[in-house]
């Protein structure tokens, strides 16, 4: 339902009152009435954009001009709020979208980690965009009310001060406010030392209190969404928008190899030439380990026994086949019996919360429990030193020119591309017809390039046709004739936004 | 001593006598009960149990202190684990509706394990240990001490012994228990300088300008350094070492013919301090820290392939800490049989008479442990005890005040 055309005056001071700010912090939820096509399209753009805040925080360094640029680009396109000028709708449609993701990314952890993550990376961006003048007047509308320290404090620290920031050089502490802050609520500081903290308390020059400012944000949004969760089945029920949102966080995920076609076609047999054929840097690192000492460690076997289980392997075979490499180092088979083989039934689910875990993506194996002494697993573009890599690919028969074009994307922190590069190189094609973002689609897609281009249905197909006939279902009450249609022209085209390029 | 010897053989008959009448029950109570400030604390407490033939148990949990006894006497577990305060009893988790049984509180807990540091020491490697290489557990001990005290603001830190190869150290204040997941892995991140697997070469790299935390954790391991690296572990006596070593110094500052030597000398002036750390510096799982339900070793837990309890260390004295001076179970089982030293003590508890049964009880349990070598790590613990028990004591008043009870 929309608004009557001649609206109140007061209600127009309301809008404009509500988006009189640049940016905010979505305590409350959007009380007015919106139609379905603008709910569609609000979500729709917002999750471009967060997919490409998304994309873009793993093929640059955060906040780097590059990065900059191209968000900033986006969120023009997208038609976000931006610079100068008059922004009231632009704010409206961030301030609806927002709350319109909320209820579809809820639901699982994971989906909520992700709209998390992104968001917080959204906001910080905006947050440093902000004039000095206008930071301020966020902290002080948002009651993030931090104490200062006395001259006098500052000046017995000064020195402590300057060495622990980058920021604050020895002239500029005394320029700038320091903030007394318990270390709970400035966690992304303590965690990369880039403050001084004494007595549990973390003292920050005025101009990083963005970090504080962002953990708020986090905290906030974290909580929201475990309040939300608890009135979905309310939304749920609503059948106009269910189908909409269920798609919606469909699509981010694309393909996560949760659900395994081809249990058992796989043979224990094959692994070894399939290692060194399909395998990603990665897991050939990890199964060479594995044959080479007859043992991996925690990390190591959880990322590769995941991608085993993705590319069909079944729980009995990823038994026997654990069991046989373990058996020959130092563990006997009673002992495998008793503690590894639990750990391998618990990735299958068939043990504990019973929780089928996906195999990891690239996000996650370059960005999570980076490996240390004693560790195989982890991104060799991300965490091998560079000459090791090197001569490691020089091992592969990898070219010298193909191994300087890799070592560069290295070093430009592209691992991905560096990761596609190798495949190139290893399959002989001129240009992967895919983006990579995850192990197994990288098996899948060599399977496909060695197999002569056998036919492998794409996990969006089968995902799509459900969604249609669900859709159809839930508009068969729908009124308006088009707007059922368009709903269902607006529900497939999500999924050719979202495919891989 | 041969009959003092351990032989894991002996475990099922030495742990038996062992959580009769060595185990510290009372001060192991006082301890995880925290004063009984928060209600259900020791009650909604996760242990798990390893027993004979390597049966695992977890959720583990008990109403009170002798129902603890009763069941520790019942099962001899070889390894006990501690774990998180619940929101509800573990031993009833299957009775909670799924979702709603949560891991709330635990102590921040941090773990050093010698094999971490094999790619840096030439005496030993796995899960051997020996008075050269155990420097680095010092090492390790005082940097994260002072940095826990002293950066945030901790008070009251357990460090124990693991039984074998390493240190855990168990932080006991209520901010600490109270920590997040997340705010945890930043702890330990903060303290962490080593980074790298194994295809990783040079694991510390240092920045302008110089953190102070980092700075006060090189004070520490220059004071070893000398003793330690280079008279000990011999690291530039052996041909491979020496090699290793040099491989972490950058090229240029090797090569002299190097013609951007001096454009890039600013940036590597900190290789000393970079191999320094590397060799020293310790070297933590942040995996441990990290989870609030993760189970840790429990303190005066036995290590069955060692036989050694897991005794608390005493700070003041660290750098005599002897690892291989802690007693074995079959030690101070031993320790039990051997005659009363002071002869008039018991004739003045026979000539008492009948006492309250319970008392005697306690009383000779108390005499039991003291005279054996664990009375000295017991006596410690109490003194860690008193030391948390003023906090425990003001969190009480504070909380009568509130209800007006007088």
């Amino acid at each position: 339902m929309q608004f009557p055309s001649k609206k109140p005056k007061a209600v127009t001071d309301l809008k404009a009152e509500l988006y009189s700010q640049p940016l905010q912090f979505y305590g409350q939820p959007p009380l007015e009435n919106i139609s379905l096509s603008e709910f569609e399209s609000f979500a729709v753009d917002r999750l471009k954009l967060l997919k490409t805040v998304e994309n873009l925080g793993v093929s640059y360094v955060k906040l780097s001009d590059d990065y900059k640029k191209k968000l900033d680009n986006e969120i023009k396109t997208q038609n976000f709020p931006h610079g100068a000028g008059e922004q009231t709708e632009k704010r409206r449609k961030d301030h609806i979208s927002h709350f319109i993701l909320r209820l579809a990314y809820c639901q699982t952890e994971d989906l909520r980690r992700w709209f998390i993550q992104q968001e917080v990376d959204l906001f910080k961006y905006r947050f440093k965009e902000l004039e000095c003048g206008e930071k301020l007047k966020f902290l002080h509308k948002n009651n993030l009310q931090y104490n200062t320290i006395s001259a006098e404090e500052k000046d017995n620290l000064r020195e402590k001060l300057a060495t622990s920031s980058y920021t604050a050089s020895g002239v500029k502490v005394e320029e700038q406010d320091f903030y007394k802050v318990p270390f709970q609520d400035a966690l992304d500081l303590v965690r990369t030392r880039k403050v001084y903290l004494e007595e549990g308390y973390v003292y920050i020059p005025h101009n990083e209190i963005v970090t504080i400012v962002l953990n708020d944000f986090r905290t906030r949004l974290s909580k929201a969404l475990a309040l939300t969760a608890r009135s979905l089945p309310a939304v749920h029920s609503d059948e106009r928008l269910q189908p909409l949102l269920t798609h919606l966080s469909h699509s981010y995920l694309g393909q996560d190899y949760s659900v395994q076609k081809n249990v058992g076609k796989i043979s224990l047999e094959q692994i070894d030439s399939l290692a060194g054929k399909s395998f990603p840097l990665c897991m050939r690192q990890l199964h060479q380990t594995l044959r080479d000492q007859h043992h991996l460690r925690h990390g190591g076997r959880m990322q590769y026994g995941l991608f085993l289980k993705g590319i069909g392997l079944s729980l009995e075979q990823a038994l026997q086949f654990w069991r046989m490499e373990f058996i020959r180092g130092k563990v006997d088979a009673d002992k495998f019996d008793k503690a590894y083989a639990y750990s391998i039934r618990h990735m299958f689910g068939k043990e504990g919360k019973r929780a089928d875990y996906t195999p990891y993506s690239c996000m996650k194996v370059i960005l999570s429990n980076p490996p240390s002494q004693g560790d195989y697993h982890g991104c060799p573009f991300r965490h091998s030193d560079p000459e090791l890599l090197k001569q490691k690919l020089q091992s592969y028969k990898v070219s010298p020119s193909g191994v300087s074009q890799i070592l560069e994307l290295v070093k430009g922190m592209h691992y991905q591309l560096a990761c596609q590069k190798y495949f190139e190189l290893t399959h002989n094609v001129e240009d992967t017809a895919f983006s990579l973002s995850h192990p197994n689609q990288y098996f899948t897609e060599s399977q496909k390039v060695l197999g002569g281009g056998k036919d492998v249905k794409r996990e969006t197909d089968t995902l799509q046709r459900p969604q249609e006939n669900s859709a159809a279902r839930g508009l068969t009450r729908e009124p308006a004739g088009d707007e059922s249609q368009h709903l269902a022209e607006i529900t497939k085209n999500l999924e050719t936004d979202f495919q891989d390029a | 001593m041969p009959s003092s010897a351990y032989d894991p053989a002996c475990l099922p008959d030495l742990l038996p006598l062992y959580y009769r009448r060595l185990f510290p029950f009372a001060q192991y109570y006082r301890w995880l009960n925290y004063g009984g400030v928060q209600k259900n604390y020791f009650q909604n407490r996760e242990f798990s149990f390893t027993l004979k033939d390597d049966i695992y148990v977890r959720y583990q949990s008990f109403s009170s202190q002798s129902e603890l006894e009763k069941e520790m006497q019942k099962m001899n577990p070889y390894k006990i684990d501690i774990g998180a305060v619940y929101s509800h009893r573990p031993n009833q988790h299957n009775t909670v509706k799924s979702g709603s049984f949560q891991a709330l509180e635990k102590e921040l807990v941090f773990d050093i394990d010698m094999t971490d540091y094999d790619d840096v020491r030439s005496c030993c490697s796995a899960a051997d240990i020996c008075s050269k290489c155990w420097t680095l557990m010092t090492i390790a001990i005082r940097i994260l001490d002072r940095a826990l005290r002293r950066d945030f603001g901790f008070h009251h830190l357990l460090w124990v012994y693991s039984g074998r190869r390493g240190v855990h150290c168990w932080v006991c204040d209520e901010a600490a228990r109270k920590l997040s997941a997340a705010a945890r892995s930043a702890v330990a991140e903060y303290l962490s300088l080593i980074k790298g697997g194994e295809e990783t070469v040079k694991k510390v790299m240092l920045t302008d300008p110089i953190h102070p935390f980092i700075r006060e954790s090189l004070e520490v391991v220059k004071h070893y350094f000398p003793q330690y690296a280079l008279q000990d572990q011999n690291i530039l006596g052996r041909k491979e070492s020496e090699e290793k070593v040099l491989a972490l110094v950058p090229e240029d500052i090797l090569s002299i013919f190097n013609i951007h030597m001096a454009q890039t000398a600013k940036k590597r002036q900190y290789f000393e301090k970079e191999i320094m750390l590397q060799y020293c510096y310790p070297r933590l799982d942040v995996n441990v820290s990290k989870g609030v339900n993760h189970l840790l070793k429990s303190p005066f837990s036995v290590h069955p392939k060692t036989g050694r309890i897991s005794v608390p260390i005493d700070l003041t004295d660290v750098d005599k800490f002897d690892p291989f001076a802690v007693p074995t179970i079959s030690l101070i089982c031993e320790e039990l049989d051997r005659p009363k030293a002071d002869e008039d003590e018991a004739k003045s508890e026979d000539t008492k008479g009948k006492e309250n049964e319970q008392d005697s009880t306690e009383k000779r349990k108390i005499r039991d442990y003291k005279r054996t070598s664990l009375a000295k790590y017991v006596k410690y613990f109490d003194q860690f005890l008193a030391g948390m028990a003023d906090s425990w004591k003001g969190k009480l008043l504070k909380q009568s005040d509130l209800q007006k009870e007088f």
